[in-house]
């Protein structure tokens, strides 16, 4: 260590070969480091999405009409108020990290530990939000039928315009085909369960309902899904292959393929981030309650991991607004 | 540790706070502002922001823009990156403009260039 820095700074806020580069700890530049190359990788996955967007610019999904719950509102068509909510609920608790923070900043523990339980809370119930919102997305609602060429066709109701479900008018029929599982067959084979209906029992179903028509995944230029008129939609329920219910990694009942893929690895890289923020932060609240950086004289651990937290909230603002608004 | 004093104001000194407490909610009052009016207009969609300018849709360019000014409130004061010093807010933000506009560019054009490709040519949409 130089002799000529002056005696009033501590030793340990120095780095090798002088005073601390931008007056930035270390521990506060390396979560610098972490968090710009932290937002590389999600702009990397999020211009990915856009570029496969753009790739299937008039045939997209329009997220009004995927993401459409909200808790113990059944059948009620709320668009966007669900994840608005998640917005509100990340943000407030980022209020009340800087919060805690700033209470580090005046050695004040009680607060630091009350304001600290109160983000953790918030976090928890982001995540728990989200697996809501997975919950839905997987599960679907009124289900789809998938053509030869990979398009997703979905239906509606021409007087009322108003979506059907496949199990609002397939009709049942005998059937043969039950789940192939290890224990009933070969013992090396087995699938996945079985969609509800078989696409015989769809397209016979539209069939026999005159108000039913296909709704494709097509856009016109205002940005609206094309809707094929009656005669052709009978034409075209021919090509069905599989019925789609739901959403898994292959195929899904909103539309595009890459769509609900990028929603599963965009969504739950984030959650995954808020889910390591949680832990870290309760770690963080058991040195508060035990006193560690009281002793240690400074609250910066709080800091730090303040600054992972905002940015689990920066990154959410971004996802909000190209997986729901744009 | 000595702390840094905050710079308590923020719309370039048009809105000034007495506490760093205070700063904070202002700082929340401003972006639940945002927010609401991002949610009420993907709600509403009023048709006059549904043309296109520069191949994308103007309420689309609201929401990038209100996007953008939201991250620059939770950096600048949540992250306090207003008290840091000009260096290290340059070092941050430069780097991540940079490669990012670079990124989106040339992923963006590629993108539409393959759409192109998939409409003009031969491949068909259904088969």
């Amino acid at each position: 260590m130089s002799t000529s820095i002056s005696s009033s700074l501590q030793e340990e806020d120095l780095w090798e070969g002088g005073n601390k580069p931008f007056k930035a700890s270390y521990g506060k530049l390396m979560m610098w480091f972490f968090i710009v190359s932290d937002a590389l990788t999600f702009s990397g996955f999020l211009v990915a999405y856009g570029f496969s967007r753009f790739k299937n610019i008039d045939s997209w999904p329009i997220a009004d009409e995927v993401f459409t719950h909200f808790p113990f509102l059944h059948g009620v068509d709320a668009p966007m108020y669900y994840v608005a909510l998640m917005t509100f609920i990340l943000i407030f608790s980022s209020v009340t990290m800087v919060l805690a923070v700033d209470a580090g900043h005046h050695m004040d523990k009680k607060k630091v530990t009350f304001y600290m339980a109160l983000t953790i809370v918030g976090g928890a119930v982001f995540v728990g939000s989200q697996a809501w919102e997975w919950n839905n997305f997987i599960r679907g609602e009124y289900g789809a039928v998938e053509t030869r060429g990979g398009q997703i066709y979905q239906f509606e109701n021409q007087i009322t315009g108003k979506r059907v479900a496949l199990r609002d008018f397939s009709m049942s029929q005998p059937k043969d085909r039950t789940q192939n599982l290890r224990k009933k067959g070969i013992w090396f084979t087995s699938e996945s369960s079985l969609p509800t209906f078989t696409v015989d029992e769809v397209i016979t179903g539209f069939r026999s309902n005159n108000d039913l028509i296909i709704k494709t995944e097509k856009l016109d230029e205002k940005g609206h899904k094309i809707r094929l008129s009656r005669e052709e939609s009978l034409k075209k329920i021919q090509q069905a292959k599989y019925v789609v219910e739901g959403a898994n990694l292959i195929r899904n009942e909103y539309g595009n393929r890459l769509f609900a893929d990028f929603f599963f690895f965009i969504t739950g890289f984030h959650g995954f981030h808020v889910l390591s923020g949680v832990i870290i932060n309760i770690i963080i609240f058991f040195n508060v309650l035990i006193g560690t950086y009281e002793r240690r004289g400074h609250y910066e651990m709080v800091e730090k991991v303040g600054l992972y937290w905002h940015f689990v909230d920066l990154v959410w603002v971004f996802v909000f607004t190209f997986f729901y608004l744009v | 540790m000595e702390h840094k004093a905050h710079k308590l104001e923020i719309f370039r000194g048009l809105w000034k706070f007495k506490s760093n407490q205070q700063k904070i909610w202002g700082v929340l009052f401003f972006l639940s502002v945002v927010t609401i009016i991002e949610v009420a207009l993907g709600i509403l969609k009023p048709e006059i922001l549904m043309n296109t300018f520069l191949s994308t849709k103007l309420i689309n360019w609201i929401f990038i823009i209100l996007t953008l000014i939201k991250a620059y409130y939770i950096a600048w004061d949540f992250m306090h990156l207003r008290d840091e010093k000009s260096g290290l807010q340059a070092s941050i933000v430069i780097t991540l403009i940079f490669l990012i506009a670079y990124l989106v560019f040339i992923l963006l054009v590629e993108g539409n260039y393959i759409y192109d490709v998939l409409y003009e040519g031969f491949v068909s949409w259904n088969f």
